[in-house]
């Protein structure tokens, strides 16, 4: 049968089982020190409200580039008034164990706080070289209105799930961001200098281009991997995206649209100028959500079927991620559990357990998790301790 | 704050060497601990070499380097290919590819880059100065050494406009595959900027 065994896992994408062994938390939110051993590939943390359930995976969050699941500033994150926070972790990955950290420390002069990454005790050039070991997804209540909300938050959503397959994504996003804003002031100051507004235009086309692309490139892998994938109780989701670049055939050459889209900043100029900003590129970029058996716009089904919604694209990234990164992403579901009937409920645990991923998971009432039984951690979390 | 504990002539030193780069409060402390400890040794001649210094430094009218001179060493240097001029945003980018010995060739120094987001415009850098260099003739070929970050490569794309038409070649550093580095650890950016700029053997 050991023949049988390893075509099972070849079928699965062979993706390697990656998970934290271990978590540690010094002076973060309302953790004065934690240390917690985890054993399980489900780790589910129950607790009253405000016991510190989300700031847990917040912690946890904070292993991957950016600034968490709750976009906070690092002042919030430090323990009432403490002058930095660290956040450690031993992690079984892909090259074998690994100990990856991020601490945050105001500056004694400046008192900015400032973010260090350090990789088996050695300092990290950035926090991307977090992916190299750990890539972590997330589904939080506060996404809830990711379909009806404005295109921003789906923009972000959706550059979080290109970073996770493409690790340059997040310095492309930046470095557009940057430029577009030397240009707006370049603008709103009144600059006559063609040339300089030429060159920071030729550099958001190269950026902008290659972030559509990589965009582009996302949607289509997720729709193949829904495409393929059996029918479970989370609905198919079909992706329409839209590249903000006005036609939205981005099959050409990236060297036409490249000229494409500088012309266009060049000829926008005056309008922009007017606006205050700029009004067209990839950083207007949307994504638009479909039921696919209902043919329905995502944002008009009902709240429990966009959280369904959500759920199935989250659970077709993670497998999408283990396929394409060869290495399995974690999970973390916050207060998932408590929207969803005790049928759904026990399916999703069931295809977390088949995509073979650790998940986090959060939730008030310890019994509805009672389907997972043995093959959870279950941790009750009472004000910022272990209970 | 912690009290003193030394008068405020050696408290000032300790405050100043506390700015240079690489140096903190706790080793600016030393530092200071060392010179004052060996006054005649070290502190005499460098309160000396400093004083110098001061009064010698200058910019080079041509480069735009700084040195005791003007024109600077290295463009007084006759050994130097003088018709490659390699462009660098700062003189510490200078001291780097000196360091390696990469080429025997002058420098323009541009002083920083364009940004509008700290204010600095062409007139805030020594591009005039490069434009009317080249327009000088004599010089064959032009680097630009500037950093591949979104200001760096705006600004190089600038020279490059304000270049057109002269009779001057203009190249680039290459970007790509480290000296000793494996494909496999590349992230993709690199790896593709490799491949797009690879030559031919």
């Amino acid at each position: 049968m050991v023949v049988d065994e390893t075509a099972a896992q070849d079928n699965a994408g062979a993706a390697v089982p990656v998970r934290l062994t271990e978590l540690r938390l010094v002076d973060f939110r309302n953790y004065a020190g934690l240390r917690l051993d985890l054993t399980g590939r489900f780790v589910v943390l129950c607790g009253e409200n405000g016991a510190g359930k989300t700031n847990l995976l917040e912690a946890v969050s904070l292993l991957s580039p950016g600034r968490g699941l709750r976009r906070a500033a690092y002042p919030e994150m430090a323990r009432g008034g403490a002058s930095g926070f660290a956040v450690r972790a031993g992690v079984e990955g892909a090259a074998g164990p690994v100990a990856l950290a991020t601490t945050v420390r105001a500056d004694a002069e400046t008192g900015s706080f400032a973010r260090q990454v350090k990789i088996d005790e050695t300092p990290a050039r950035t926090a991307d070289e977090l992916l190299d070991h750990l890539r972590i997804l997330w589904l939080t209540p506060a996404m809830d209105g990711l379909f009806t909300g404005p295109a921003g938050d789906r923009r972000r959503f959706l550059d979080r799930l290109v970073l996770t397959i493409d690790p340059a994504h997040g310095r492309r996003a930046a470095d557009y961001e940057r430029a577009m804003r030397s240009r707006n002031r370049l603008l709103a100051d009144g600059c006559r200098d063609e040339r300089w507004l030429e060159g920071i235009e030729a550099q958001m086309a190269e950026l902008g281009i290659a972030m559509a692309l990589a965009r582009r490139e996302l949607t289509g892998l997720l729709r193949a991997i829904v495409d393929a994938a059996d029918d479970t109780p989370f609905p198919k989701a079909d992706l329409v995206l839209s590249s903000g670049l006005g036609e939205d055939a981005l099959d050409r050459p990236a060297a036409d649209m490249e000229d494409a889209l500088r012309l266009s900043l060049a000829r926008s100029r005056f309008a922009d100028a007017a606006a205050g900003r700029s009004l067209e590129g990839p950083h207007r970029a949307d994504l638009a959500v479909f039921h696919r058996a209902k043919a329905m716009p995502a944002a008009l089904s009902s709240t429990g079927e966009q959280k369904a919604l959500l759920i199935g694209l989250i659970l077709a990234h993670a497998s999408l991620v283990s396929s394409m990164g060869g290495a399995t992403p974690v999970l973390l579901l916050d207060e998932i559990a408590a929207h969803l009937d005790a049928g759904r409920r026990a399916a999703l645990f069931d295809l977390i357990d088949g995509l073979g991923v650790q998940s986090f998971l959060t939730g008030t009432d310890p019994n509805l998790f009672e389907a997972l039984g043995s093959r959870a951690q279950h941790l009750t979390i009472r004000s910022g301790t272990l209970a | 704050m912690a009290k003193s504990i030394a008068g405020p002539e050696i408290e000032r030193l300790i405050q100043l060497l506390a700015k240079l780069p690489g140096l903190g409060p706790r080793s600016a402390r030393r530092a200071t601990l060392q010179l004052v400890k060996r006054r005649e040794q070290l502190l005499a001649p460098l309160a000396a070499a400093m004083a110098t210094a001061v009064e010698t430094v200058k910019v080079c009218s041509t480069c735009g380097n700084i040195d005791t001179r003007d024109p600077c060493t290295i463009c007084a240097d006759a050994s130097r290919d003088h018709s490659v001029v390699i462009v660098v945003e700062d003189v510490a980018d200078l001291w780097a590819l000196e360091r390696a010995k990469a080429l025997n060739a002058a420098y323009h120094v541009l002083g920083g880059v364009l940004s509008p987001l700290e204010g600095i415009g062409p007139d805030e850098l020594t591009i005039r100065q490069l434009v009317e260099r080249i327009a000088g003739g004599g010089v064959k070929e032009l680097i630009l050494a500037v950093n591949a970050t979104v200001e760096g490569q705006t600004t190089a794309h600038y020279i490059m406009d304000q270049l057109a038409g002269m009779d001057v070649r203009i190249t680039r550093l290459a970007h790509g595959v480290p000296v000793g580095g494996e494909l496999d650890y590349l992230d993709e950016g690199t790896l593709a900027a490799a491949m797009r700029s690879r030559t031919a053997m």
